[in-house]
C-alpha cells in the first residue's frame, strides 16, 4: 500500500509546518468535491458555458497526407477560453476556492498561460489575484503580462534564482505562508506537494475523457499513440488519463530538448540521463540538479517547459514503462511551426509544438489505418514576439520600430 | 549530555539563551569563521549553520540572497562539512545544521547523518521535512543520539504540537509568526497566547525565531522562551558594517 500522495516512490508533501493546517483543509475540501458527483457536473457545465468544452478533435488531413502514415488527430485545447488547457485546472480550483470561502488567489506562471487563466478565473469569481512570474519569462511572454494586468491581477516579476518557473513557484509559496488564511495557491501543474499533483490531474482528466470518446467516434478505434508536451505535466496527464487502461495505446511525453541533450542546456528530465531523484518545491521526483542537490539552470525556447522537475505521476509511469519520453530541440520546434500553419492553418504554442515535432518524426512509421493524437495544449498567439524574432520577419520588425518611435516621441 | 539537558543546564544560569544563525560560504568561510569567533566570545549559546540550497522556500529575501551567492561562489556541501568540523572542534558550544531536505537526500541520508555525528554536530533543523515524510530521518537521528529539532507554527493546533513534540528532541523551534524569515514580528497578546500553547504542548525547551533583531525583542522573550534565535539580523549587520560589528551587537542583546 502506498503512502497517500505517493505514486510509486514519487510525490509526497514536503511542506513547512506553517502550511500543515492549510493543506489539511485543502485535502479535505478536495476529497469532498471528488466524492460529490454534482461537483464534477458543476465543473463540466462551467467549462461548457465559459470555456469551449468539449474541445474538438481535429482530423489533420493535410498533415496526414504529407507524412503518408498514421491518421493525425489534434486535440484542440488551444480553443479553451484563454487559449490553453490551463483553463481547466483554474476553473476547477476556483470552484474549490469558493467552497473554502477564501477571497484571494495566487499563482506561478512560466509561459503566462496559467497566469492569464488564473487572472480570468479571479475576475469571474471576484477574487483578488497576484501572479508570480520569473523576470526572464516576463520579457519573453510580454503579451500575457499585459492581459494579466488588464484582468486586474498584480504581476510580480521574480528576480531570485534563475528567474524562471521554479523561482516563481518559490515566491508563490513565500506569499502563501504569510497569507494562507485568505489565500489559495492555484498551483498550475501536476507538481508540488500532495494533493496538488493528484488534484490538478483530476481536473485535467477532462481532456482524456473527451478525447477517448471522440477518437472512437471519428476513427472507430483507439489511437496507436498519443503525444503531449511535458513541462510540469498537466496537459500530458490530462490526455493520458483517457488511455492509461488501454495498454495497446502508446503514450509519449515530449520534453524540452533546448539546445540539444548533449549541451546540458535543456529541460529534459526523463528523456535525458541528466536528472536524478530529489526533493524540492514540496515533492519528490527526478530533478535536473548537481551532485550536491543544487538545482541546475534549465533552458528551453518555451517558457512553459523550462522547469527543473516533472510530475511525480509521470515519473512513476515512466519508471513503470507506461509512458515513453522524448525531447524536441528549440530548432526542431521552430521548424515544425511552418508546417502546421501552412498545412492546417493551426498555430500551436511553442510548448505544444514539442509534441508535434515528435509525432511528425513517427507518423510515417505507422500504417494509414492507425490513428495518432497530438495534444495541442495551447495556441501560439502569446509567442508572437519570439516567433517573429526567430523568423526574422522584416515587416514585423518595421512595425515594432515604428511603434517604438511613436512611443519615444510622446 | 543530550542537547535538551545541556540547554536546561545553561538556562539555570542565564535567563535566556541566544541561538544565532549564519549561511555557510556567505560571504565567505573566512568571514563565517570570524563571525562565529565573535559570537562565541560574546556568549552565544548555540549556533545554527545553514548549508546553502538553491531553493530556500521558507526563507526571506536576505537569506535567499545569501544562499544564492554562497552557491554562486562555489560553496559545496563537502566544504560546509569540513568547515563545520573545524568549528565544532574549536568552540565549546553546540552547533546545528539547518538546511533543506534535498541536501541530505542527495548526499545519502544515512551517510550525511553519520558524517554530522562524526564531526560533532548536535542536531538538525530541516524546515521542509515534516515527521510524516521523515520517518527514516527521525529514526536514524535518534539512533545517533542527535536532535531532530521540530518546528511549531502559530497555525499549528495543540494536537499537532503534541505530535511534533513526540518526534522532537533538543528543543522546539517556535516560528514566531506566519511568513518567511527576515521581517519584523509583532509581540502582541496573540503571540503570548501562542507561546502559552507551545509551552503547554511540550516539556522541551522553546526557541523563538523569525524577526528577532534587537535587545527589546530578546527582553520580550525573556521569561517566556528558553532561547531567542537571531537570524537575518546578523547577516544584515555583517553586510552593512562588517564582521567586527557582530561582537558588540551580540554583547548588547542581553
Ligand atoms: C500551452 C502550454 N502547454 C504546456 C505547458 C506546460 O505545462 P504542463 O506540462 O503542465 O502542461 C504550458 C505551461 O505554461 C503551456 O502554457
Amino acid at each position: 500500500m502506498n503512502k497517500p500522495g505517493y505514486f510509486g516512490q514519487w510525490g509526497g508533501a514536503y511542506i513547512p509546518e506553517v502550511l500543515y493546517e492549510t493543506f489539511r483543509e485543502l485535502k479535505e475540501i478536495y476529497a469532498k468535491a471528488k466524492a460529490d458527483p454534482s461537483f464534477w457536473q458543476e465543473y463540466v457545465d462551467l467549462m461548457g458555458s465559459y470555456s469551449c468544452r468539449p474541445t474538438p478533435l481535429t482530423h489533420a488531413e493535410n498533415l496526414t497526407r504529407h507524412f503518408g502514415g498514421a491518421q493525425i488527430f489534434i486535440k484542440r485545447e488551444d480553443l479553451n477560453h484563454t487559449g490553453a488547457h490551463k483553463a481547466n485546472n483554474v476553473m476547477g480550483q476556483g470552484l474549490l476556492v469558493k467552497r473554502m470561502g477564501k477571497t484571494r488567489v495566487i499563482a506561478e506562471t512560466g509561459a503566462g498561460q496559467h497566469g492569464v487563466a488564473c487572472a480570468t478565473m479571479a475576475a469571474k469569481f471576484g477574487f483578488a489575484c497576484t501572479i508570480y512570474m520569473g523576470e526572464e519569462d516576463v520579457h519573453r511572454q510580454r503579451p500575457n503580462v499585459f492581459w494579466m494586468e488588464k484582468l486586474g491581477a498584480t504581476v510580480v516579476p521574480v528576480t531570485t534564482g534563475s528567474r524562471t518557473l521554479k523561482d516563481a513557484i518559490n515566491e508563490a509559496f513565500r506569499d502563501w505562508v504569510s497569507n494562507m488564511d485568505t489565500t489559495h495557491y492555484v498551483m498550475g501543474t501536476v507538481c508540488g506537494p500532495h494533493p496538488f499533483p493528484e488534484m490538478v490531474a483530476w481536473f485535467q482528466s477532462i481532456i482524456g475523457l473527451e478525447a477517448r470518446k471522440q477518437i472512437i467516434a471519428s476513427h472507430g478505434t483507439l489511437p496507436a499513440r498519443v503525444y503531449a508536451c511535458v513541462g510540469g505535466g498537466s496537459n500530458a496527464m490530462g490526455i493520458f488519463q483517457g488511455f492509461l487502461g488501454d495498454t495497446e495505446v502508446e503514450l509519449i511525453g515530449v520534453e524540452a530538448g533546448g539546445k540539444g541533450l548533449g549541451t546540458g542546456q535543456h529541460a529534459a528530465r526523463l528523456a535525458s540521463n541528466d536528472a536524478s531523484p530529489g526533493v524540492a518545491q514540496g515533492y519528490k521526483t527526478m530533478f535536473l540538479q548537481d551532485s550536491d542537490g543544487q538545482m541546475r539552470d534549465t533552458h528551453s525556447v518555451a517558457a512553459g517547459l523550462d522547469y527543473i522537475g516533472v510530475s511525480p505521476l509521470l515519473t512513476d509511469l515512466w519508471e513503470k514503462g507506461r509512458v515513453r519520453f522524448a525531447a524536441a530541440t528549440d530548432q526542431e520546434v521552430m521548424a515544425a511551426l511552418d508546417l502546421t500553419i501552412k498545412k492546417e492553418g493551426i498555430i500551436p504554442a511553442l510548448e505544444s509544438r514539442h509534441a508535434f515535432v515528435q509525432a511528425f518524426k513517427e507518423a510515417g512509421e505507422l500504417p494509414s489505418d492507425q490513428a495518432i493524437i497530438i495534444n495541442q495544449s495551447g495556441r501560439g498567439d502569446k509567442d508572437i514576439f519570439t516567433i517573429a524574432h526567430a523568423f526574422d520577419d522584416p515587416s514585423w520588425k518595421e512595425f515594432i520600430r515604428k511603434k517604438g518611435e511613436e512611443y519615444a516621441t510622446r | 549530555m543530550q542537547l535538551a539537558e545541556q540547554i536546561r543546564e545553561a538556562r539555570s544560569k542565564k535567563e535566556i539563551l541566544l541561538m544565532t544563525h549564519l549561511v555557510l560560504g556567505y560571504p565567505s568561510f573566512a568571514v563565517n569563521r570570524e563571525v562565529i569567533r565573535q559570537m562565541v566570545e560574546n556568549g552565544v549559546d548555540i549556533i545554527e549553520l545553514q548549508i546553502p540550497f538553491s531553493e530556500p522556500m521558507a526563507d526571506g529575501p536576505m537569506i535567499i540572497k545569501a544562499n544564492q551567492e554562497a552557491i554562486a561562489n562555489g560553496t559545496k556541501v563537502a566544504d560546509c562539512l569540513a568547515f563545520a568540523a573545524e568549528m565544532a572542534a574549536e568552540h565549546d558550544i553546540p552547533f546545528l545544521f539547518m538546511t533543506y531536505y534535498n541536501i541530505l537526500f542527495k548526499y545519502g541520508l544515512k551517510d550525511f547523518l553519520n558524517k554530522a555525528k562524526e564531526i560533532g554536530i548536535r542536531g538538525f533543523i530541516i524546515p521542509d521535512l515534516p515527521p510524516e515524510e521523515g520517518e527514516e530521518y527521525l529514526r536514524l537521528v535518534k539512533d545517533l543520539d542527535l536532535a531532530p529539532i521540530q518546528i511549531f507554527a502559530p497555525t499549528s493546533t495543540e494536537e499537532r504540537m503534541r505530535t511534533l513534540a513526540d518526534h522532537g528532541a533538543g528543543f522546539i523551534y517556535c516560528v514566531a509568526r506566519r511568513g518567511v524569515t527576515g521581517s519584523k514580528t509583532e509581540f502582541d497578546a496573540s503571540f503570548d497566547a501562542y507561546l502559552a500553547r507551545c509551552r503547554k504542548a511540550t516539556d522541551l525547551p522553546l526557541a523563538v525565531g523569525f524577526g528577532i533583531s534587537n535587545r527589546e525583542d530578546v527582553q520580550v522573550l525573556t521569561g517566556k522562551a528558553d532561547l531567542a534565535v537571531i537570524g537575518t539580523a546578523t547577516i544584515r549587520l555583517v553586510e552593512e558594517k562588517g564582521s567586527e560589528a557582530v561582537g558588540p551587537f551580540i554583547a548588547g542583546l542581553r
